[in-house]
Formats: structure tokens, C-alpha cells, sequence
């Protein structure tokens, strides 16, 4: 039975499981075995988006408002669509600068400013109460009902309580209570706070499970799926007309937009958000998977919502039960003990995973920007010269959780029942709405100011005090009902929900469209009549290119320090050991070790203390201690430009020193290249060199052999002498050959060969050719067709060179043919501009691997050793290297066995060509 | 540098369409009675076009690593 201790106890065994996974993962933090940094782990904890508000007002606004509900799930999903370009550059940002919550971020962009800090925590404290108040309601009546069952009876007919009676008290303290001891256990110079990122994560999962537990329940279990719960709704007629409803009750399309664009906003600058997006962040690259997998639990968990919300018209008489509640009264209805039991826990999930991590946003702020600020400037109290300020930290962020969650309690008592909980978010969203044109103008606009974000701030907060929390006030009868009806002083024009006569909106649109003229207005008009000063300047510059990296705020400090007065600082606010730590990171850092070896207290060394002072305290105060600690100098705006102008010169110094090295690197690559080549070319001549020798070598033996043979014998016989000298006779004109031929290949290739180039008919080198060398063919027994057309176009060559050609493929032609069975073929063809020499043979033919080479110098087809045919093995080169001379080819064509054919091309005369009739 | 950019740049487009996907007018041309699959058109609408734009971004993201 649900009784209300097994409640209670429920819900303390739950919130121990978290204080332990939350302990664990602290302790798996500090053994530097983080639990959290995971993709996954991150996109959950952004989850904390999905409140109590989502939970059980989602269903809510559904029974009201059919699809009315989704643009403030649907404008995150495109929202994180950009953050791979603003969120990327928020966490950069906040990571150089050591930020630690919203106000810090916007206070640091603006020069420090301890002032506008401030105004953007009473904007966010006072923005967010309503939200806060909405939890503690959700919880507390989810809690009232569940203690009725069986009975269903909502909250507001139980009549009104006592404070001291009233269990939404109990939970404001009971989560003060848990949220001191997630979020201030101890002082964490990063603000990380691993353990309730785990926590927080571990709930996200939760309310997941639970809000699709009850909604399988509900369409599966009740109903009979998707099909079945809407074919029931389309049959009654007051909710048909919801399945088509953007006209009728969601209002107009224009609220659906500026629904969708206020969630846009809220996803990025609801504190909590901010908290868990951006300073729990352990590595940028887990935007990548966030960027996907949070929208995804969004659609996830409101894939139920409308079943249940026709579930629940379905299933209660009309105004019986609170549209709210549906989630909790359904499974009550139908006796699921259990899974109502699941789905308070879910809720509970929900709510004290935005009151945990919204308070301790919101604390931080209050400590580091609001009082700290003031009280180190109340030279009363004499805080400088406190040596540890930790304990006064840790108080003031105690009792600021404490004080949130009474104020918000307090306004859950004054507005709470005025308003169904979408409302009261809706109220939320539209006041951190406001922090967006001072943040996302700061990280692109250079020259927006402080006072312009001031002025746009104080302008778009008051329009939304008057359009949006006064009458809430009003209707919960704290203020007098005419001001909505009949305007302030009964002045018609100034009517909250109705400002200078602008009606027909729904409350957020008419709110959100003059809050947001107002404050870019004033932010954009203050920011152009003004201009920016020292500190903004610098600061406009590191946020703004954050991404160009330039060494960071060290270059525009000046002044003297000292390294022991720098230490106190420092231990005042982290604590001794702290400094210590961070002292001995610096050095390490300098290749030096602390205290050993003496630091240098430059401009670097206060800027990396001040950077680490405001990870405590924010930013504006650690500016406030640092320069009480030290003598600087200010600079004035002249220098600050200087600098960055400097800076800027330097980068495109670089980018021009880049490019200048990327060209000699390419003219390294190139002359890199041609030292190969030249190495190529060397190993070539030196092996060239060597063939040569080796070449003149064998004939040169055998003169020599002989001629000794000779000389020693005077008396060998006549015959033998003539076979002798005939020997010698024939190597020397070998040789002779080869010389020669050594020497035209140097002439061709170093291109000082004479070219006497006329105009040559190739059928009569053909024909001439052949008749001079006939003798040779008759002497070989070989025998020669010629196939010659009537004519040819002239080419324009050299003559002699063009028959030497021939004759050395002729010559070859005959070498290879076998004696008395040698058939030679010479063909002439002309075609596509060129005209073609065939000299065929009936020969040995040549290897297909042989082909390639063949025509390389001094590369001799056949067995070399035992069959070495006669010839220099320079000839074929030659030709090669004359007949690509006048523009032609020359190849091989040969089947072993089947004899080989040489070709070679020369290009026709042009104008010859072009004379031709057609 | 280049596929940093270039996913940013498909990233905006996608918001872009979301956005169009989301509202007037392409919105108001699902805005009828009918059914598909026993859903009304609109939710079918607005939920199928959630999915694949969560779909895109995945592939987006995930494609070339990180």
C-alpha cells in the first residue's frame, strides 16, 4: 500500500543512492579517474533541461493545447544545431578565462565588470524563482496525491495549509540540505562539481525510464496503442478539434515562433544550463555526440505525451482532475501502485535535478558576483587582510542555497496556484532570455560596450518585470486586479498585457517582443554612442578571437609584485595547500620547481594568479583582490590598441613568414627533384662509360691477340696469316663503326648533331635503299619484297639520316635471318598525316620482355655469350632518337618464332599536306 | 580548419531547415484532419521531421570523426 511513510522512505532511499553516486564519483574525481568524461555522461546531464515542468506539465499543456507543447523541445534541437559555431566558442572562452557561471561570463566580456555581474545575478535569481517554486509545487503535490490513493483528489480541494504543515516546505529544505552537500563539500578552483554531474546524469535516466514506463502503460496498456488512443479522442467531439490545432487553441502561428525562439535562447542561458553545458564541460569534443544524442532524449521523452494527454481527457470526467497530474493519476486510476510509485520518483528525478544544479549555479553567482565584489570593497570589514577566506566562501554559498530555495518557496505560497505549470517556466525562459544579445553580441561584436549591456539588460528586465511578473502578482491578487484591466493610473496605453495597445498576442509573445526591442535596442544604441575602454577593448579582443590564440591577457598588465604577496592572495580563497599546488603547476610549467627555485612575480605570474583566483571567485573579484595585492599601472586605451594592434601585425607577420616558408619548401621539393635527376643522368653517363669501354675492349683484344700471333710468328703459313689479318681487318673497321657511332649518339643528344633538312620523297629512300644494299641480300641468299605505293607525301627530313635509318633496320633485318631461307618484307603506307615504314623478317623473333628494351643503348637481343650477333647495339638508339627527332615513332611488333617487324612513322610535310586535294 | 568549417556550415543549413520544417507556412500544410498509420497528420509530421533532422545532424557530426 502507498502509504505516505513507504513515500518518504522511497524517496530518501533514492536521494541516498544519489548522494552515492555522487560520493563516488567525487572520489573517482580526485584519484584523477573521472566518471564523467564521456560523451554519453554529458549528454545526459544536459538533460537537466527536461524538468518537473517537462514531466508533468508537458501532458498538461497537451490536454489544452494539443502539439502546443513541442516548440520548446523543437527549438533546442535547431538551437544545438549551432553550437558546434556558439558553443564551441562560450567553452573555449571559458576555458582560457577560467570562468565560473553566467554572470562571470558576462562580466568578464565586459571589462571586469563587477556592476554588470551583479545585475545579471538579480536577473537570474529573480528570473529563475518562479521556475524553482515550480519544481517545489511539483513535487509537493505529486507528493499530496499519491498519499490519497486510492482515493484521487487534487491538491487545491484539500483547502489551504499551514506553512509549518505545508510539505512543500519540507522539500525546499530537504533539497537545501542535498544540494549543500553535492555542491559545496569543499572549494573547487574549477567549480567541477564530478559528482553531481553523475548525479545529475544518473536522474536524466530515471525520468526517461519512468515518463516511458507510464506511457507504454497508458497507450498499450489502458488503450490499445497509438491508432486506438487517437481514433477515441478523434470520436469525441471536444477533442477532435485538437488534433488539428495550431489555429484554434495554440493560438496563432506567430506564438509558435516565438515559443520555438524563446526555447532557442533558454537552452543556451538558463543558468543550470549554462552550468552544465559549459563549466562542467570536460572536453570540448563531447559537443560532437551532445550535438545529436540531447535532442534525441528530447524526442524521447515526448513521444508519449500526447497519448497520455488523450488518455487522460479520455479517461477523467471533465475537470475532475488537474491536466497536470495525468502522468501520476493515471497509473492510480488503474491501480498501478508500482508504477505510480516509479512515476513520483521520476518527477522527484526531475525536479531535484533542476533545483540541484539551478541552485548551485545560481549561488555561485550570488557569491562570486554579487557579494563578494561588495563585500571586498567594504574596507570595513578588512577581508584583505583575512588569511583564509574559505570558510566565508563555502558560508556565503551555503546560505545562498538556502535563502534561493525559501524565496522560492515563498513564491510557490504568494503565485503558486495562480498559474498551471507551464506558465510559471514559460515566465523563466523569457527573463534569461534576456542575457542573450549581452552574451552572444559579446563573443561577436567587438565594440559593444559595458553600458551597453548594462543599459540593454536593465531595459529588457524591467519590460519583462512589468509585462510578465507584475501580472502574476496581480493575479494572485497581490496587487489590484485594474492594473491588468485598465492600466497603471488607469492609463490605457501602458496596460502590462497590452502595451501601447499592442493585444491579441498570448502573454510570452507580447512579453518576449517588447523585452527583446528594448533590450537590443539600448544594448546596440548605448554600445554605438559610446566607445569601448581600456578593459572592454582588452577583453572584447580575447573573447571575441578566442580561436586566434594569442597568448592571453599576460601582454597587457603592468606594474610590480611581489611572489609572497601573490601566495596570500592566492591562499586567502583556494586555501594554502591550493596555492601551493598552483604555484608548483606554474613552475613546473617554467621548467622550475616551487619554493625551490626563486619565480619571477611578471606580468605573466599575476595573470596566471588572477585567472586561477577567479576560477574561485569570478572574475570581477579576482581583478578587485589581484590589484589590491600589487602595483600596476593602467594602461590607457591608447596602449591597449597598441597591443592588440602589435598582436594583430604579429599574425600577419606569421601568416606572411608561413607563406614564405611554404614557397621554400616547394622550391626545396623541386631542387630535390632535379638532383635526382642530375644523379640519374650521372649514373647513366657512368654506366654508359663503362658499356663503352667494355666494348672497345673486345675488338681491341682480338687485334691485339692476332697481331701478336703474328709478330711472334714469322713463319705461319700464308693462309693462316690472311685468315688472321682478314680477322683483325674486320675488327678495326668494328670499332671504327662503334666510334662513330659513340660519337653521332653525343652529337643527337647533346643536340649539336647537323640536321640538313629538305624535303624527302620516302619512296625513293625505299627504293634507293634497297638497291644498295642487294648485293648483301644476294650474298645472304635472303629475299626481299618491297610493297610501295604509287606515291607518298613528302616529309621534310634530313636524307642521309632518314636512309641511315633504314640501312641499320635493313642490316638488322638481314643479321637475323637465317642464311638461304631469309625473307624480307618492306612496306610503305601513308595514313592520318604520317607515312610508315614496315620492315618486316621471317627471323627468330624477339621476347616480349626484349621488345621494351630493345631499343636502349647498347642493349643486344639474344644470347649474348654464345650467339653474339654483330653490331654495336647502338643502332636502334640512334634511329630511335632521328626519327623522334623529325616528329615521328618507332616500335616493335614480334611473336617468337614468327620473326619481328620494325616500324617507324615520319610526319607529312604540312603544307604539302594541306595543298593536297581533298 | 576546412572540415571544421564545412561542418559548421552544414550544421547551419540544418538549423535553416528545422526551421522551415517547423513553421508557417509548410507547417500549416499539415495542419488537417486525416490520419496516418492511426496518428494524425500533424504529429506524424512534426515527429517524423524531428527524427530526421536528429538523423542529418548524427551524420553531420559523425561523419569525418571528430
Amino acid at each position: 500500500m502507498l502509504q505516505g511513510w513507504v513515500i518518504v522512505l522511497t524517496s530518501f532511499a533514492y536521494l541516498g543512492l544519489l548522494f552515492a553516486i555522487a560520493y563516488y564519483a567525487d572520489q573517482r574525481a580526485d584519484q584523477g579517474r573521472s566518471v564523467i568524461a564521456s560523451p554519453y555522461i554529458y549528454s545526459l546531464s544536459l538533460a537537466v533541461y527536461a524538468t518537473a515542468w517537462t514531466f508533468y506539465g508537458s501532458v498538461g499543456r497537451a490536454a489544452s493545447d494539443g502539439v502546443g507543447f513541442l516548440p520548446i523541445y523543437l527549438g533546442p534541437t535547431l538551437m544545438i544545431a549551432l553550437w558546434w559555431i556558439v558553443m564551441r566558442k562560450i567553452l573555449r572562452i571559458s576555458k582560457v578565462n577560467r570562468i565560473t557561471s553566467l554572470a562571470d561570463f558576462i562580466a568578464s566580456r565586459y571589462g571586469k565588470s563587477a556592476l554588470l555581474g551583479g545585475v545579471v545575478t538579480v536577473i537570474a535569481v529573480i528570473g529563475i524563482l518562479p521556475y524553482i517554486s515550480l519544481q517545489l509545487k511539483a513535487v509537493s503535490s505529486s507528493f499530496t496525491i499519491l498519499v490519497q490513493y486510492p482515493e484521487i483528489i487534487m491538491p487545491a480541494k484539500l483547502g489551504a495549509v499551514p506553512v509549518l504543515q505545508d510539505t512543500a516546505l519540507y522539500v525546499a529544505l530537504i533539497l537545501a540540505l542535498f544540494t549543500i552537500l553535492f555542491g559545496t563539500r569543499h572549494l573547487d578552483a574549477a567549480e567541477h562539481h564530478e559528482g553531481m554531474v553523475a548525479a545529475i546524469a544518473f536522474e536524466s535516466l530515471v525520468k526517461l525510464l519512468a515518463f516511458l514506463a507510464v506511457g507504454v502503460f497508458v497507450t498499450f496498456g489502458v488503450y490499445g496503442g497509438f491508432g486506438d488512443v487517437f481514433a477515441r479522442a478523434a470520436a469525441e467531439p471536444q477533442l477532435a478539434a485538437m488534433l488539428t490545432p495550431l489555429e484554434g487553441v495554440a493560438g496563432s502561428y506567430a506564438s509558435w515562433v516565438w515559443l520555438t525562439i524563446l526555447s532557442m535562447l533558454a537552452i543556451m542561458f538558463l543558468p543550470r544550463q549554462f552550468q552544465v553545458t559549459v563549466i562542467e564541460n570536460k572536453d570540448e569534443r563531447h559537443l560532437n555526440k551532445a550535438i545529436w544524442l540531447f535532442p534525441l532524449y528530447m524526442l524521447a521523452i515526448n513521444i508519449f505525451v500526447l497519448p497520455i494527454a488523450f488518455g487522460g481527457r479520455l479517461h477523467f470526467a471533465p475537470g475532475a482532475v488537474d491536466a497536470d497530474t495525468f502522468v501520476l493519476t493515471i497509473p492510480m486510476a488503474e491501480k498501478q501502485e508500482l508504477l505510480a510509485l516509479l512515476v513520483f520518483i521520476g518527477g522527484l528525478s526531475a525536479a531535484t535535478g533542476m533545483v540541484i544544479v539551478e541552485t548551485i549555479a545560481l549561488s555561485t553567482m550570488v557569491c562570486n558576483d554579487l557579494l563578494m565584489p561588495i563585500l571586498l570593497r567594504l574596507r570595513r570589514l578588512r577581508l584583505n587582510e583575512q588569511p583564509d577566506l574559505t570558510g566565508l566562501l563555502l558560508g556565503i554559498r551555503r546560505g545562498a542555497i538556502v535563502l534561493i530555495l525559501l524565496l522560492g518557496y515563498s513564491y510557490f505560497r504568494l503565485a503558486g496556484e495562480a498559474y498551471a505549470l507551464v506558465s510559471i517556466g514559460l515566465i523563466s525562459f523569457a527573463a534569461v532570455a534576456q542575457f542573450a544579445p549581452a552574451v552572444l553580441g559579446g563573443i561577436f561584436w567587438k565594440n559593444a560596450t559595458r553600458r551597453g549591456a548594462l543599459w540593454g539588460l536593465v531595459a529588457g528586465f524591467g519590460v519583462w518585470f512589468y509585462t510578465l511578473l507584475l501580472p502574476a502578482l496581480a493575479r494572485s491578487d497581490w496587487l489590484p486586479r485594474s492594473l491588468l484591466e485598465h492600466g497603471p493610473f488607469g492609463v490605457e496605453l501602458l496596460k502590462p498585457l497590452a502595451l501601447f495597445g499592442l493585444a491579441g498576442l498570448d502573454q510570452i509573445t507580447h512579453a518576449m517582443i517588447w523585452s527583446m526591442i528594448a533590450n537590443v535596442g539600448a544594448y546596440v544604441a548605448v554600445s554605438l554612442l559610446g566607445s569601448p575602454s581600456a578593459d572592454e577593448h582588452r577583453q572584447a579582443s580575447l573573447f571575441v578571437d578566442v580561436f586566434r590564440g594569442e597568448g592571453g591577457g599576460a601582454r597587457f598588465w603592468r606594474g610590480t609584485a611581489s611572489v609572497p604577496d601573490l601566495h596570500n592572495v592566492l591562499a586567502r580563497f583556494l586555501g594554502s595547500g591550493a596555492a601551493d599546488a598552483a604555484f608548483a603547476e606554474y613552475a613546473r610549467g617554467r621548467g622550475r620547481s616551487w619554493p625551490n627555485d626563486e619565480l619571477e612575480a611578471d606580468a605573466e605570474f599575476v595573470h596566471y594568479v588572477e585567472t586561477q583566483l577567479a576560477g574561485a571567485i569570478g572574475a570581477a573579484s579576482a581583478r578587485i583582490m589581484v590589484a589590491s595585492a600589487v602595483k600596476e599601472e593602467a594602461l590607457t586605451l591608447d596602449e591597449v590598441r597598441e597591443i592588440l594592434d602589435e598582436a594583430s601585425q604579429v599574425v600577419v607577420y606569421s601568416h606572411r613568414l608561413e607563406q614564405k616558408s611554404n614557397e621554400l619548401e616547394a622550391a626545396t621539393a623541386e631542387l630535390r627533384a632535379a638532383n635526382e635527376q642530375l644523379k640519374e643522368l650521372d649514373r647513366l653517363k657512368d654506366d654508359f662509360m663503362s658499356t663503352v669501354t667494355h666494348e672497345l675492349r673486345t675488338p681491341l683484344t682480338s687485334i691485339r691477340a692476332f697481331s701478336e700471333i703474328l709478330l711472334a710468328n714469322p713463319d705461319v703459313e700464308l693462309a693462316e696469316r690472311k685468315r688472321f689479318l682478314g680477322i683483325i681487318t674486320r675488327e678495326t673497321e668494328r670499332l671504327t663503326r662503334l666510334i662513330n657511332q659513340v660519337l653521332d649518339l653525343a652529337k643527337i643528344e647533346s643536340g649539336r648533331a647537323e640536321w640538313h633538312v629538305t624535303r624527302v620523297d620516302l619512296k625513293e629512300v625505299v627504293a634507293e635503299t634497297l638497291a644498295g644494299m642487294s648485293q648483301v641480300f644476294k650474298e645472304r641468299g635472303v629475299e626481299v619484297t618491297a610493297r610501295l605505293p604509287e606515291r607518298v607525301s613528302a616529309v621534310r627530313a634530313d636524307l642521309d639520316r632518314l636512309i641511315q635509318v633504314l640501312l641499320n633496320l635493313l642490316s638488322n633485318a638481314v643479321k637475323f635471318c637465317e642464311p638461304g631461307k631469309g625473307r624480307i618484307e618492306v612496306a610503305l603506307s601513308e595514313h592520318g598525316g604520317h607515312v610508315r615504314v614496315d620492315v618486316a623478317d621471317n627471323g627468330p623473333g624477339i621476347n616480349p620482355e626484349d621488345q621494351k628494351v630493345v631499343f636502349d643503348k647498347f642493349r643486344q637481343v639474344g644470347d649474348t655469350l654464345t650467339d653474339k650477333p654483330p653490331g654495336t647495339g647502338l643502332g636502334l638508339h640512334i634511329s630511335r632518337q632521328i626519327v623522334e627527332h623529325f616528329g615521328g615513332r618507332m616500335w616493335v611488333e614480334s611473336r617468337p618464332g614468327a620473326g619481328a617487324t620494325f616500324s617507324f612513322t615520319v610526319p607529312v610535310e604540312l603544307a604539302r599536306a594541306e595543298a593536297q586535294p581533298a | 580548419m576546412d572540415r571544421i568549417e564545412t561542418k559548421a556550415q552544414r550544421l547551419v543549413a540544418l538549423c535553416m531547415l528545422g526551421f522551415l520544417l517547423f513553421n508557417y507556412p509548410i507547417l500549416a500544410l499539415f495542419n488537417q484532419a486525416g490520419a496516418v498509420l492511426g496518428i494524425p497528420v500533424l504529429y506524424a509530421y512534426i515527429f517524423a521531421g524531428w527524427a530526421l533532422v536528429i538523423a542529418l545532424m548524427a551524420l553531420v557530426v559523425e561523419r569525418g570523426g571528430s
